[in-house]
């Protein structure tokens, strides 16, 4: 009976695998892993230790707490503080720092905010409580897309009065053509995230190989995967290929779930997206269109606001790979995952709180 | 936050179009999973879940073949471990 984790932890093929990746490394090459996920398992499980010197792993933006516009989350705690709202978030949101404070302090001070595992939950909420107004903040990649489309759906189905979003989704492809198409980039192969690509597929990434004559390998989570995915990457570039290959088969179909795709298409627009550290992206997120308008927080709050990103932090150039969290001059001193100065260090997904908690030991760096 | 992880759907729990609903097992935990992306998959089925939603079915027999890899290894078993690895790499390169 196959149980889709264990097995894709032998340690004795991840060894074997990088074996073979020593033997067929002739030059220098520069690979990201766009997802957080994956830096967090690439360090957890010492991945990036067993490498051959000549490679080096860049750490990519796939991080939607840590992307997410300060902005964003300076609204949120506007909205979760009016006295009738009932806030709902994914728990990793939470101690986000926005300008002045977290959501985790406004709920200290009285705000209704809720951690919910499913934004189902929080329509679940809204009908349990028909005069309060319940507002879920809706950041995530395509991987999570199709979970909310179908929660607004949902929502205008049984017609809910008391039911929006704070949107701040964020796509993929777009970030990496911003990445590729940067003077200063070192990328010279990619990781796409397994997930995404479930959901989405990978027919513009192929495009994305062809136009940038770039690597990219669609690669899973589990140690094995991970290490196939830096191989197969690092086969195209010694041998000058740029293809787009699937190392993560049992899980992603070339055209995706193409259901979920539809539901997206007919609730969501492509809009101009910013991130945080980064600027914005044009063509880079997600908002509800004008047939699901009614449920955007935004409107229904009526806030806008524009806000400066303090300069201490440099995790845009993290997200970048353009530099690693050492170089941080806060790093380890006064931002920690306990008093965290950007979002990179929050985040499970964040490359900063993943060297903090990987690469420190007894307060020195590994 | 972008955790997707596989589990077993054990019972299918409600089959409306809009709103399929079943049980599935993580490795022992059961949860109430929103299955509507998955029209196709049933019990038995191993799934990828995302925030209480079923995002694709595994491909059991692409899993078998990187398994199959990976027991070959253990083995170290040269030969067969470089066949399996030519399938796999066939496979995964069709794109
Ligand atoms: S260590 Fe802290 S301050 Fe420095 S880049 Fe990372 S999150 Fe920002």
């Amino acid at each position: 009976m196959i149980k889709y984790v264990s097995e894709f932890r032998n340690v004795q093929a991840v060894h074997k695998i990088l074996k073979d990746l020593h033997g067929i490394t002739k030059h220098s090459w520069s690979i990201m892993e766009i997802c957080g996920g994956q830096t967090h398992a690439l360090l957890r499980y010492g991945i990036d230790e067993l490498l051959p010197k000549k490679i080096t792993l860049l750490h990519g933006p796939g991080c939607p707490v840590c992307v997410t516009p300060l902005e964003k989350i300076d609204k949120a705690i506007y909205i979760a503080r009016q006295s009738d709202v009932i806030f709902c978030s994914f728990g990793d949101m939470l101690r986000v720092p926005g300008s002045h404070l977290d959501l985790l302090s406004a709920k200290a001070e009285g705000a209704d905010v809720r951690i919910v595992y499913s934004p189902m939950d929080a329509l679940k909420i809204a009908g349990e409580n028909p005069h309060r107004r319940v507002v879920f903040f809706a950041v995530g990649f395509e991987t999570t897309v199709p979970a909310i489309a179908m929660t607004v759906h949902r929502a205008a189905t049984l017609k809910m009065k008391n039911f929006y979003l704070l949107v701040s989704h964020v796509l993929v492809p777009p970030a990496i053509r911003a990445l590729l198409a940067a003077p200063d980039n070192r990328v010279q192969g990619f990781l796409a995230a397994g997930h995404v690509c479930t959901v989405m597929g990978y027919e513009e990434y192929i495009a994305i190989s062809k136009e940038f004559k770039i690597p990219i390998v669609v690669t899973g989570f589990e140690p094995y995967d991970l290490a196939m995915g830096i191989f197969m990457c690092v086969r195209q570039l010694e041998n000058g290929t740029f293809k787009t290959e699937n190392e993560y088969t049992r899980a992603v179909a070339r055209q995706g779930n193409v259901l979920a795709q539809d539901l997206m298409h007919r609730v969501f627009k492509v809009v101009d997206r910013k991130w945080r550290g980064i600027g914005v992206i044009p063509q880079s997120g997600l908002d509800l269109n004008e047939h699901y308008a009614e449920f955007d927080a935004e409107t229904a709050f009526n806030v806008h606001l524009e806000v400066q990103e303090p300069e201490e932090c440099i995790s845009g150039l993290v997200l970048q790979g353009v530099k690693k969290p050492f170089e941080c001059s806060e790093f380890a001193k006064r931002c920690t995952p306990d008093h965290p100065l950007g979002a990179t260090m929050v985040s499970t997904e964040g490359a900063c709180a993943a060297y903090y908690r990987y690469k420190m030991i007894d307060g020195d760096k590994k | 936050m972008c955790l997707a992880i596989p589990g077993k759907i054990i019972q299918i729990t409600q089959q409306e179009k809009d709103n399929r609903l079943g049980k599935v097992n993580f490795a022992g935990v059961v949860k109430v999973v929103n299955l509507t992306y998955v029209p196709q998959a049933d019990v038995g089925d191993y799934v990828t879940v995302h925030v209480g939603f079923a995002l694709n079915v595994m491909d059991q027999h692409d899993a078998e073949l990187v398994i199959s890899h990976l027991n070959s290894v253990s083995e170290q078993n040269e030969a067969k471990l470089d066949k399996v690895r030519q399938r796999i790499q066939k496979r995964s390169g069709r794109s």
